[in-house]
């Protein structure tokens, strides 16, 4: 027995070890508050993610090399601070949307916002895994979260059905990705990353078991994703949880997979980068395929969004599969800026759902041009950079991975990309075609609060600004590998 | 030899035990063969001298978890016939299942080998394994091991948060009033002259 | 004679001698529980019958001496009756179930120092698993009988023994982080240095928590509710008859012989003499003595407060059964071991 332990440095996990305790606070202060009270949880909910993200901004102030701690642990690395920060302020901008929302159904529970504070805990740690076993944990926490967030509404059997469906199914994914874990383990004999990608290096080329292993850690990265096959849980999750739920589960914790996706395949089976390559890229061609051209027949916008979700994956591996630090990075744009835009398509969603009504179809959002002109704008904006259109920031995250791609001589790949890319523009300009050139069903004019008014003109500014001025958050994802 | 002997027998059992638990008729049986599994794997463990895993996972999973789950099983009347009803639809698929991880299996542990060979280090003499298990539990893996609480901690929000339901009109009681009552609450004494007949 | 049984038993197998010794070891602690089990249920009888003016049993052999030979023989000889639709299988089981981890917890129980069947690592941590294996059989009896009665008691039996089972390893937790040990002979010897030195002292708040769960978990008066026969006749075992019901009636009276062991051991330093150190008392034998007697008085006293809350207490009401295990145990329990934690930081007393 080693006993030459020495305690850890903590200052690289103080955010994460703020929040719990926040988390701890918010629970034990929500207890003996009054309902009428509740909106004192909400505001150190938010407050609590916002004091987060600024630790982790300042941690990764003149950040250079990695810190580790937690005997390897832990890793505070650039790529850790941009995803987590991103995820806190993602999370703390989703409380947000929702507060309204929720309030109105009486869903302002203090649970909710406990939970939401727990799966962003749980991304935090996802992100900065170092170890099989953290990351694990870290998606655990996450995806628990997630799975009650989304059963939250218990008088709607659509959201059970829907909790039910995605717990079953990421369960599964769990199980694959610890059944890979092991193999890896047993053929390289250690959990840690970095130990592991070392290992790895010493193997035989084609050596069968590891093979194996990453073929299920592939499989469970690829459904927390939602890449094709693995993408069956992703619509009746979007359509059957409520939209605030809905905002969460698309939004934030795509950042913690991409974070996944980094650690165990880019970090952790460098090594066998030409063999996950391969199957990636059929899985980004056929999330591709099924992303645009499913997604035509939907008459549920968040069913829709869902599809639209599967399609931006297939891109979002596109840069994956590049396999070097110039394709990581603009997959790293890549997800930055759909969190974006995703953030802001929902949020028109639950601006849209008033007392008693959801807006969910299309027929929700037809002629809102003369409801509300600025919030039919803003979805416009939304739609165009999903569709890639410049000068929004959704082409130039759609440029710079099919850049990546045909850096790599993978020219074939990225005509198949564009391709796709432009069948689907069809139903996003199709959703801007209902917004200003037919008429509204429901002509009553849209109620929403001053703060998430300017929420969503900020979150729309931001989509526009960044695709004009790309350089500093282009240069920061690429500093990050 | 004596080990090997038992090794075999409890994985014998082990294996006949889980195919029970599978296609027992009934669903309390299914749950006691899975009890006997657990017993048969702890027994394993014992073997490679990890009692603490094996006591704890009596304790913990035959102790708690499958009482649990047993007065569940109980409870709802579990329709056999609906049941069977899929069961031989999805065999075909499940055995495909089975024998594609038993040949990925075979694969894996027969071929190219796993770097972990020789079994279990033995404990050195005066060892004990729950001190060694401790040691490590709380230096190197203390940050997974407090994960691991928070979760538990999430498990609970999460339980009560899709469970507690404050239905209006419920009668409580609060035990701490109950407590707390004096005679002169219940009971007025009255002074009145008796009356007589008359 | 002697010289020619030592050549005989010197000529035997290893292997086989020391399974030999074993058993013998097994028998040496089985056979006088059985006939401490026996006799309790006498002793209960006398006891109550005194605690209500009357004179318990009086007839069989002197002062009644011999009842529980002639009940014994009574319930040997009665027919088992196996209740229609029944499933057989496990309505023969259950008994045995629920029987046997009575009887295999002893086997890390030490009865003098160094005194014991079996020195396992994790000891405490044994006699938990096994006591709380015990709810099987209960629980299979009342389910396997096909009766509502029986099945209600068996749930009630599910949910008050897990509940309580949380209660009662907490209150053992704080016992070993005293004694810095998981085996029970440690425990024990962690205590030396007479009466002050012993855990109720710094425990005291587990140690009433052990004890009350003690009389939970082995279903006893004032938590009867799993029988409670005014309401659901006798609950679990209201099918059972003959020695199906006898092996329940040892299998309850062996897990209370068992618990007020466990609570001697742990909290009143089992075999130990309260009167270690000091200076004349330490002469005299026996009382000065450690050793086995010891453990036997200690466990005696709380046998008799088993029987001591049935003649006194009512019985609980089963909704108050579990608050009083969740709201008020488990609370005070984790409150305890935040302090017990900075007792053992400081070194606290004569105690850590």
């Amino acid at each position: 027995m080693d006993m030459t332990f020495t305690s850890p440095s903590l200052w690289p996990a103080m955010p994460e070890i703020f929040l719990l305790a926040s988390v701890c606070a918010i629970l034990v202060i929500d207890l003996f508050l009054p309902p009428r009270w509740r909106h004192l949880t909400y505001g150190l909910s938010l407050m609590a993610l916002l004091v987060t993200a600024a630790m982790v901004l300042r941690l990764g102030q003149g950040l250079e090399e990695p810190q580790v701690t937690f005997s390897g642990m832990f890793v505070l690395d650039r790529l850790a601070v941009v995803l987590k920060s991103a995820a806190l302020l993602v999370t703390g901008a989703v409380l947000l949307y929702g507060r309204d929302y929720l309030r109105e159904r009486q869903l302002d529970q203090g649970e909710f916002y406990l939970l939401t504070l727990f799966s962003a805990l749980g991304m935090m740690v996802l992100i900065s895994a170092g170890h099989f076993i953290t990351l694990y944990l870290g998606l655990e926490l996450m995806s628990l979260s997630l799975y009650a967030l989304v059963a939250f509404n218990r008088e709607q059997s659509a959201s059970s059905e829907a909790a039910m469906k995605y717990f079953v199914l990421g369960a599964i994914a769990s199980g694959m990705l610890l059944y890979g874990m092991s193999i890896l383990y047993g053929v390289t004999g250690s959990l840690e990353i970095e130990t592991v990608a070392s290992r790895i290096m010493e193997q035989p080329v084609g050596s069968l078991p590891l093979l194996l292993g990453m073929t299920f850690v592939v499989a469970a990265v690829a459904f927390k994703l939602g890449a094709v096959p693995f993408h069956n849980w992703l619509p009746d999750v979007y359509q059957g949880a409520n939209t605030p739920v809905t905002l969460l589960v698309g939004s934030a914790p795509k950042l913690a997979a991409f974070a996944m996706v980094m650690r165990l395949l880019a970090q952790g089976m460098e090594g066998l980068a030409g063999d996950w390559r391969d199957l990636l890229m059929v899985m980004a061609v056929l999330s591709l395929a099924l992303g645009s051209v499913v997604a035509i027949a939907q008459t549920n916008v968040k069913r829709l969004l869902a599809y639209s979700t599967i399609g931006h994956i297939g891109f979002l591996l596109l840069g994956v599969l590049a396999a070097n630090p110039m394709g990581y990075a603009a997959a790293l744009f890549y997800v930055l800026i759909y969190v974006l835009m995703a953030l802001g398509a929902f949020g028109v969603l639950i601006l849209l759902s008033q007392r008693g009504m959801e807006a969910e179809t299309l027929d929700d959002l037809k002629g809102l041009n003369a409801r509300s002109p600025w919030l039919a704008a803003v979805m416009a904006l939304f739609m165009f950079s999903m569709a890639g259109v410049p000068p929004t920031a959704g082409f130039y995250a759609k440029l710079l991975v099919l850049d990546a791609v045909v850096d790599q001589g993978m020219g074939t790949l990225a005509i198949v990309a564009v391709l796709f890319a432009v069948i689907s523009a069809f139903y996003y300009l199709r959703v801007v075609w209902q917004l200003y050139f037919e008429a509204p069903i429901n002509g009553s004019a849209v109620v929403a609060s001053a703060d998430l008014r300017w929420l969503l003109i900020a979150n729309g500014g931001l989509v526009l600004l960044l695709g004009i001025l790309p350089d500093q958050l282009i240069r920061a994802c690429l500093s990050a590998f | 030899m004596f080990q090997l002997v038992l090794f075999y027998a409890f994985s014998a059992v082990l294996i006949g035990a889980a195919l029970a638990v599978i296609t027992a008729r009934n669903p309390v049986h299914s749950v006691l063969f899975l009890v006997l599994a657990f017993f048969t794997s702890a027994a394993l463990w014992l073997l490679i001298e990890a009692e603490f895993l094996a006591i704890v996972l009596v304790l913990v999973y035959v102790g708690a978890v499958m009482v649990l789950f047993l007065f569940v099983v109980m409870m709802i009347d579990v329709d056999l016939a609906a049941l069977r009803e899929g069961f031989n639809r999805s065999l075909p698929l499940g055995m495909g299942v089975v024998l594609l991880i038993v040949l990925e299996l075979s694969v894996v542990l027969g071929g190219s080998g796993f770097s972990g060979k020789g079994g279990p280090v033995p404990l050195p003499e005066g060892g004990s394994n729950i001190r060694a298990l401790g040691e490590v539990m709380y230096t190197q893996y203390v940050y997974p091991f407090e994960i691991a609480s928070v979760i538990l901690l999430l498990a609970i929000v999460a339980a009560i948060a899709l469970t507690l339901r404050r239905r209006p009109g419920r009668l409580v009681q609060n035990p701490g009033l109950q407590a707390k009552v004096r005679p002169e609450d219940r009971l007025r004494i009255l002074k009145m002259p008796s009356e007589t007949r008359d | 004679m002697l010289e020619q049984a030592i050549a005989i038993w010197s000529q035997i197998p290893e292997a086989l001698r020391t399974s030999v010794w074993i058993v013998l070891k097994i028998m040496a602690i089985i056979l006088p529980l059985l006939g401490v089990v026996a006799y309790l249920t006498y002793a209960e009888r006398k006891v109550i019958g005194y605690m209500q003016s009357r004179i318990g049993p009086s007839r069989v052999g002197y002062a009644g001496l011999l009842q529980p030979i002639a009940d014994a023989a009574k319930l040997a000889f009665k027919e088992i009756v196996i209740p229609a639709r029944a499933n057989k299988v496990l309505f023969v089981l259950a008994p045995v179930l629920s029987f046997l981890p009575a009887l295999v917890a002893w086997a890390v129980v030490p009865f003098a120092d160094g005194m014991l069947l079996a020195d396992v690592d994790a000891g405490l941590l044994f006699v938990l698993a096994l006591t709380s294996f015990g709810v099987y059989g209960i629980i299979l009896a009342g389910w396997a009988s096909n009766s509502k009665y029986a099945f209600l008691g068996a749930m009630r039996a599910a949910a008050q023994m897990v509940s309580y089972e949380l209660a009662m390893g907490f209150a053992l937790i704080g016992v070993l982080m005293a004694a810095n040990s998981l085996k029970l002979n440690d425990i024990v010897l962690a205590q030396q240095g007479g009466f002050w030195h012993w855990y109720f002292i710094p425990l005291f708040p587990l140690f009433m928590v052990y004890w009350i769960s003690g009389v939970a978990e082995t279903n006893r008066l004032p938590f009867d509710v799993v029988e409670g026969e005014s309401e659901i006749v006798a609950g679990f075992h209201v099918e059972y008859g003959g020695m199906g019901f006898a092996l329940f009636f040892l299998a309850e009276y062996a897990n209370m012989t068992l618990i007020s062991t466990l609570i001697a051991t742990l909290f009143l330093g089992g075999w130990l003499s309260p009167f270690e150190h000091v200076p004349v008392l330490e002469q005299i034998p026996l009382l000065g003595q450690n050793g086995f007697h010891w453990l036997a008085l200690k466990a005696a006293f709380f046998l008799f407060c088993f029987l001591w809350f049935r003649a006194t207490f009512p019985r609980y009401r089963y909704d108050q059964i579990m608050r009083l295990g969740w709201k008020v145990f488990i609370p005070v329990t984790i409150v305890w071991l935040a302090v017990v934690g900075v007792f053992v930081h400081t070194g606290f007393g004569p105690w850590f």
